[in-house]
């Protein structure tokens, strides 16, 4: 079928242009609008028979209404993915820009994707070790997971996202079939470079495929990127075998990004002018993590977004909460005291933790205690408050004792070094000498059996 | 209407909104074929010639022009044996037989019978020729599950005389069992039948709740019981527990039929119940959970619309079973992600929006779907009794209650679960506030309690509420003055307070043991505890210092008997509560000569 295009458009409005009288034109064909000799790629984001509006990917800067022309192509966004897209670079919708020649083998993907049968699904519980204690001991990332991290200006997400990919094995499993898909939105050249630079020196170069929207790249353009990458993602896991772990940052210049397209677009906005639709819209991201009955590979999601103004109720970390299966938070009074990672613990959690640990994945007693490093150190949250009114000396003994834990709970389970990589074992070991600054009393979580097995309470 | 069809045109495409001209003779509700590819849609509007229509499937690639289809059928659910055990997604397509259609991932335009057509089921015919017959009434019975007797009615507003009728044996579902005769015409009875989501199952009447659902978790069950028939809402932020305690819920409620519907969650939380149900064993009769189980899935990244639906869907298969006499309880996981639903398609079709943009209609959609819920008398002359419970997660916007969904919620339920985030965090699980949460079923479900487990057990619950609420006001104290401050009585208060939360309130979806808790564990937990609490608070009045009191065992005991003893061998209580006498009976003696202080 001959392409068709047009000549002039009607209106241009933000990064939305407008064309009248087009015919046989699809909900969400993609369009190559061309002027002037550049070329750039756009969507069909509604349709009727006396016009069609369309997002321009790459921004309506320097089209003119007159002369622009547009090529309607039929189909929706595809990406081209086969073997060839592992050690390479793309845009953010999916252009090489490395240097290196085009794809050329390889099958075209719509990027949207379609939606996983969830009866098709496998639910994930092969426990992942990141080598981070807080996180395999307390919010435990199962391979499959989506596990976002949710972070504020200034704190070392980037870091820590480095980290757990660089550690990230599975207990007693060689690294294998193991590849990164590294989605960057909107982020800054040093940021994406300090993450890029750790990869390669960690020897995972080759199985990484990055996919980059920088900070001065085209914002609408990054409402394609993470679905270009997931599309990679889920090529190279359902039908390559791999077991894919996918950083996507930052989702809340994804979020911006939609909702300036979606407030040209004139809807009636939601909360804090987001659109209406945000929840389902990063569903049909976060979603696309998990593992297929009968397949090998899985998808696993580290997607991380800053808070604005650190406030986790803000629309993007909350409806990003209600989607993803936990999340890591990051505590800024932890990093202001010199902890890395600083890991709030109590605002963190991992969903899929309960099946992916104890005996037979873990250790026996880490599901008890776990759930008692939670207890007691949300104790020592009240005791700090309340040492701070009525000063440390009027405290109970037992309250003292709480201080005491929860400062070494910090120091020694929480931090740790950006190199050093802990084995589950010595993680929960950690946890129990840690315990043993609390009286066995205050030990309910714990079986009297397990408390017997690795308790022996230090006094002073 | 006749056999030509009724072909509209497609001629504006909004996501999964679509506007068709020519569309005479297109019903309200409607199922259109929409397109080429023949999507799944139903008409929501109406004007003039031109119809609009939400489309359950994505609407890529559609282009105007393009023809649409009316059916000549309301968006209806099929119902008959095959339902239990399946999951579906939210306009009944059957997920196992998509999965063999079109593989992993959901294409488009696919249909599939909602049950199975060639299975053949065991029928046992109860109706003799020329018997006469009433709406509702059992005319056949197919054991579709160890668990449950599927019960063959004749469908709402059918009476008259079996003809023709099939004796007892093996049939599919689409034979023809009988036909009702009278005045005009005869109906063909088969072993399914269809029913229009959008319209509740008549009944005879309403009957007064007056039995609890039995859940065996002990914040709900002690505190805040809901009745077979009766309806609850758990609000609360992401991570608080609305899911686990759906899923517990699920699980191990006393009711014969659940229906669990996953509107706009998770694909993993359904695949988790789809791995662990049929591994479950139902407490009451030792068979796997999935045999009495029907799962709705329409996941966050599946259609907006088939969401909206999913609720209907679910509601409705729901009065099917209830219409055969049975307990029913249906969950739905979120209805907020349902109410998004509706803003979202109300907001393609520019209708003025009302609080946060939801429609203004979304207050008597909310009423509408709880009113459905309820003890009835059944049709039929058989004056069966079925029931359906209902219960509705909600999930709003930062963890913030006074948001829309969460108040009209809070208006048409008379069970409010509200998840505290505060709790979650210090993994107090489950969650549920026991200051913020009501029942306004307590005093309707009275009775049962003393009948059938003890009559003491109001009294204890009520003495424990207010230990629980003496205790919140001593916190505020605590928190500026720290405990040490306090009299001994009111220490007393503090610490049964934190044996109550700790060792009662606290309980783990996830323990072997206690995951589950009998109504007669609950009474027994709940006496022991209250029994240290008045013995204790005996010898403090005498003078007695608090740290006599809290220095033994037998706290440990307490708190953790409800994992130490399992629900079959409550005997064991005996042996605490001598372990508790004797403790308190030695202090007795030791203090015998002191008088009563004050
Ligand atoms: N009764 C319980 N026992 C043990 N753990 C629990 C219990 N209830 C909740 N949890 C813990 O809390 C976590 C979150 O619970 P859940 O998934 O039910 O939250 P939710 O309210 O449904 O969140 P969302 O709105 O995001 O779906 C669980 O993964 C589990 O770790
Ligand atoms: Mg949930």
């Amino acid at each position: 079928m001959p392409l068709k295009e047009y000549i002039g458009l009607s209106r241009i409005n933000g990064p939305l242009i407008f064309i009248e009288n087009v015919k046989n034109v699809g909900y969400n064909e993609v369009v190559e609008v061309s002027y002037r000799g550049q070329t750039k790629l756009g969507q069909v984001v509604q349709i009727s028979d006396e016009f069609a509006v369309i997002q321009v990917f790459q921004g309506t800067e320097g089209l003119a209404v007159d002369t622009t022309r547009v090529k309607f192509l039929g189909k929706p966004l595809e990406v081209k993915v086969s073997d060839e897209i592992l050690g390479r670079t793309f845009n953010g919708i999916g252009q090489p820009i490395d240097g290196g020649p085009e794809i050329i083998s390889g099958t075209y993907r719509d990027i949207n994707g379609l939606p996983m049968n969830p009866s098709s699904r496998m639910y994930p519980r092969n426990f992942i070790q990141t080598g981070i204690s807080a996180i395999d001991g307390l919010m435990t990332l199962i391979r499959g997971q989506k596990l976002p991290i949710f972070s504020g200006n200034g704190l070392p997400h980037d870091r820590l996202a480095v980290q757990i990919t660089k550690q990230a094995k599975l207990k007693g499993e060689k690294a294998g079939n193991f590849a990164i898909v590294f989605s960057a939105m909107g982020i800054k050249h040093d940021d994406a470079q300090f993450i890029l630079s750790n990869f390669e020196e960690s020897g995972a170069i080759e199985n990484v495929v990055t996919f980059l929207n920088l900070a001065d790249d085209p914002t609408i353009e990054r409402i394609a990127t993470p679905r270009v990458a997931l599309t990679a993602a889920e090529y190279l896991a359902f039908e390559r075998d791999m077991h894919v772990l996918v950083i996507m940052t930052d989702m809340t210049n994804y979020c911006e990004a939609l909702r300036e397209l979606s407030t040209f677009r004139g809807e009636v906005p939601s909360r804090k002018g987001y659109p209406g639709y945000l929840y389902s819209d990063l569903a049909s991201i976060y979603e696309r993590a998990g593992m297929i009955r009968d397949r090998e590979g899985s998808v696993t999601q580290i997607p991380i977004l800053s808070m604005p103004n650190d406030d986790i109720t803000h629309p993007i970390p909350d409806l990003t909460g209600y989607i993803t299966e936990g999340q890591v938070v990051l505590d800024r009074a932890l990093h202001r005291k010199g902890v890395y990672p600083p890991i709030g613990i109590l605002a963190s959690l991992s969903r899929l933790m309960k099946d992916g640990i104890g005996e037979g994945y873990t250790r026996k007693d880490h599901p008890h205690l776990s759930s008692q490093l939670f207890a007691a150190y949300s104790r020592v949250q009240e005791v700090r408050a309340l040492a701070s009114i009525i000063g440390e000396e009027e405290l109970t003994d037992i309250d003292r004792r709480y201080l005491r834990f929860g400062e070494a709970f910090e120091r020694e389970f929480i931090s740790q070094g950006f190199d050093e990589d802990r084995s589950i074992e010595e993680t929960l070991d950690l946890g129990w000498k840690l315990l043993s600054y609390l009286p066995s009393s205050e030990l309910t979580r714990v079986s009297e059996a397990e408390l017997k097995e690795h308790y022996k309470e230090i006094k002073r | 209407m006749g056999d030509n069809k009724k072909i509209g045109e497609l001629y504006l495409i909004n996501g999964p909104v679509v506007k068709v001209r020519k569309a005479t003779g297109f019903m309200m509700h409607e199922v259109v074929k929409v397109g080429d590819s023949k999507l799944t849609g139903e008409v929501i509007g109406l004007e003039g010639d031109n119809a609009t229509i939400q489309v359950y499937e994505e609407t890529s690639g559609l282009k105007p022009g393009e023809p649409v289809e009316g059916t000549d059928r309301l968006l209806s659910v099929t119902l008959g044996p095959g339902l239990i055990g399946k999951v579906f997604d939210g306009i009944q397509r059957p997920l196992d037989a998509l999965r063999v259609k079109s593989g992993d991932f959901l294409q488009r335009g696919i249909v599939a019978p909602p049950l199975d057509l060639d299975k053949k089921w065991d029928v046992e015919v109860e109706i003799k020729e020329g018997e006469e017959v009433k709406e509702g009434q059992v005319i056949a019975t197919v054991k579709e599950t160890p668990l449950v007797e599927h019960r063959i009615m004749v469908p709402p507003g059918i009476s008259g005389r079996a003809e023709r009728v099939k004796a007892s044996g093996k049939y599919t579902i689409d034979t023809t069992l009988m036909y009702v005769a009278n005045e005009d015409r005869k109906h063909k009875i088969r072993l399914y039948q269809t029913w229009p989501v959008r319209v509740p199952r008549p009944y005879k009447e309403h009957l007064m709740p007056d039995e609890p659902l039995i859940t065996g978790q002990r914040v709900i069950d002690t505190f805040f019981p809901i009745s077979k028939g009766g309806t609850a809402g758990i609000p609360g932020g992401f991570g608080t527990g609305k899911t686990i305690t759906q899923h517990q819920l699920a699980k191990w409620a006393d009711a014969h039929i659940i229906v669990y519907i996953g509107c706009g969650e998770r694909g993993n939380e359904m695949t988790e119940v789809l791995e662990e149900f049929p591994e479950l064993v139902d407490p009451r009769s030792g068979r796997p959970l999935m045999e009495r189980t029907i799962l709705i899935a329409n996941t966050s990244n599946m259609p907006v619309s088939a969401r909206e639906a999913s609720i209907y869907t679910g509601i409705t298969i729901a009065e099917y079973f209830r219409d055969m006499g049975y307990n029913v309880a249906l969950m739905a996981d979120s209805t907020s992600r349902w109410a998004e639903a509706l803003r979202e398609i109300s907001g393609r079709l520019e209708e003025m929006p009302a609080e946060e943009g939801f429609p203004p209609y979304l207050s008597s959609r909310i009423a509408e779907f709880y009113e459905r819920a309820g003890k009835v008398k059944c049709l039929g002359p058989e004056d069966k009794i079925g029931s359906i419970s209902v219960i509705g997660a909600v999930s709003p916007p930062g963890g913030d209650f006074s948001e829309p969904v969460t108040t009209h919620t809070k208006r048409f339920v008379r069970c409010f679960w509200a998840l505290d985030k505060s709790l979650a965090n210090a993994r107090h699980y489950p969650s549920i506030s026991w200051l913020d949460s009501y029942s306004e079923y307590n005093t309707e479900l009275e009775g049962w309690y003393a009948e059938n487990v003890n009559a003491e057990f109001s009294k204890l619950r009520a003495r424990a509420m207010s230990l629980l609420s003496e205790d919140d006001n001593l916190q505020q104290i605590i928190k500026l003055v720290g405990e040490d401050v306090l009299p001994d009585d009111q220490k007393l208060i503090v610490r049964v307070a934190g044996i109550i939360k700790i060792g009662y309130l606290q309980q783990s979806a996830f323990s072997d043991v206690d995951s589950f808790c009998e109504v007669k564990k609950q009474f027994e937990m709940l006496r022991l505890i209250l029994m240290f609490y008045n013995r204790s608070s005996a010898l403090i009045s005498k003078g007695v210092a608090i740290s006599e009191l809290l220095n033994g065992d037998i706290l440990n005991t307490l708190m953790r008997m409800k994992e130490n003893i399992p629900n079959d061998r409550l005997e064991q209580f005996k042996e605490i509560e001598k372990e508790l006498k004797n403790f308190f009976d030695s202090l007795d003696k030791k203090y015998e000569n002191i008088k009563e202080a004050s």
